[in-house]
């Protein structure tokens, strides 16, 4: 059963992570991707991160997704050519990192070690949600700070990049 | 019990088209939603080695990458709103002010 729905999930994500790069329309290619985090969100719950597959679809399908269409229906427009005129090369180079990638996948097989004494960070009684709150409140409080400047600073910078008269001076 | 590999390779595969989108497009929406494939490819890596290494670190790091993918969204479609207002085109070969 796990090995079906990993097939499933990776299958729909391969699927229209081609189908975000193929697509002509952008907004085809952003509704494929809101599929894409849907299933990521799936894989997660498979991997037992259930409070990471809840804020990927409310994050990113709900927010990022959102942002984007906005944008796309903001500046609605049409184009001809949609592939670069390097499409050889970089899909060229795609195939040769992705070979490579392959190859070492298969000959270097990744086993995970046997683990003797259960490690911090994981009881199975307590939830996937407590155990990630009570390591980000501890361990990670200062990236954790960190991290809501990012989004202030990405907050302030948006609103200044926008603004209309940015280039005229006053 | 899928083995650690075939994550690995479902990430690299998200990942390579994300970077072939990236250099193929000339539409800058779609080479933003590329960098959306990559970071997810990254994501799933990120939590396939958490759960297999049974340490969470991996699932909190994923945490971090979301917040700073959701500040790239809005500084990066800001910026494209503004090259818009000044090119009136989202075709990045118009884009060639830094060219030289």
């Amino acid at each position: 059963m796990a090995t079906f729905f990993f097939f499933y999930f990776a299958g729909v994500i391969v699927l229209t992570s081609f189908l975000v790069v193929a697509l002509r329309n952008p907004v085809y290619s952003a509704l494929s991707l809101l599929i894409m985090f849907f299933h990521v969100a799936g894989l997660y719950v498979t991997l037992h991160a259930e409070f990471l597959a809840a804020v990927q679809i409310i994050v990113y399908a709900g927010a990022i997704l959102v942002l984007y269409l906005f944008v796309v229906m903001l500046l609605n427009v049409r184009q001809e050519q949609r592939y670069h005129p390097q499409v050889k090369l970089g899909v060229l180079l795609g195939v040769t990192v992705l070979a490579e990638v392959l190859l070492l996948a298969y000959y270097r097989s990744f086993v995970p070690p046997v683990l003797d004494a259960a490690p911090a960070g994981v009881v199975e009684s307590t939830g996937n949600t407590e155990s990630i709150g009570e390591l980000l409140y501890s361990t990670y409080l200062f990236p954790f700070e960190v991290a809501s400047l990012i989004l202030l600073v990405a907050m302030i910078g948006a609103v200044i990049l926008a603004k209309k008269d940015l280039f005229s001076e006053q | 019990m899928i083995p650690l590999s075939y994550y690995v390779i479902l990430s690299s595969i998200v990942f390579v088209t994300g970077l072939v989108g990236v250099l193929i497009r000339r539409n800058i929406i779609i080479i933003l939603l590329s960098v959306e494939l990559m970071l997810n490819a990254t994501n799933i890596n990120f939590v396939a080695f958490s759960h297999f290494f049974q340490n969470m670190t991996g699932q909190v790091f994923v945490f971090f990458a979301l917040t700073v993918a959701a500040a790239e969204v809005a500084v990066g479609l800001a910026i494209i709103i503004a090259l818009y207002r000044s090119k009136n085109t989202i075709n990045v070969d118009e884009f060639q002010l830094l060219k030289w």
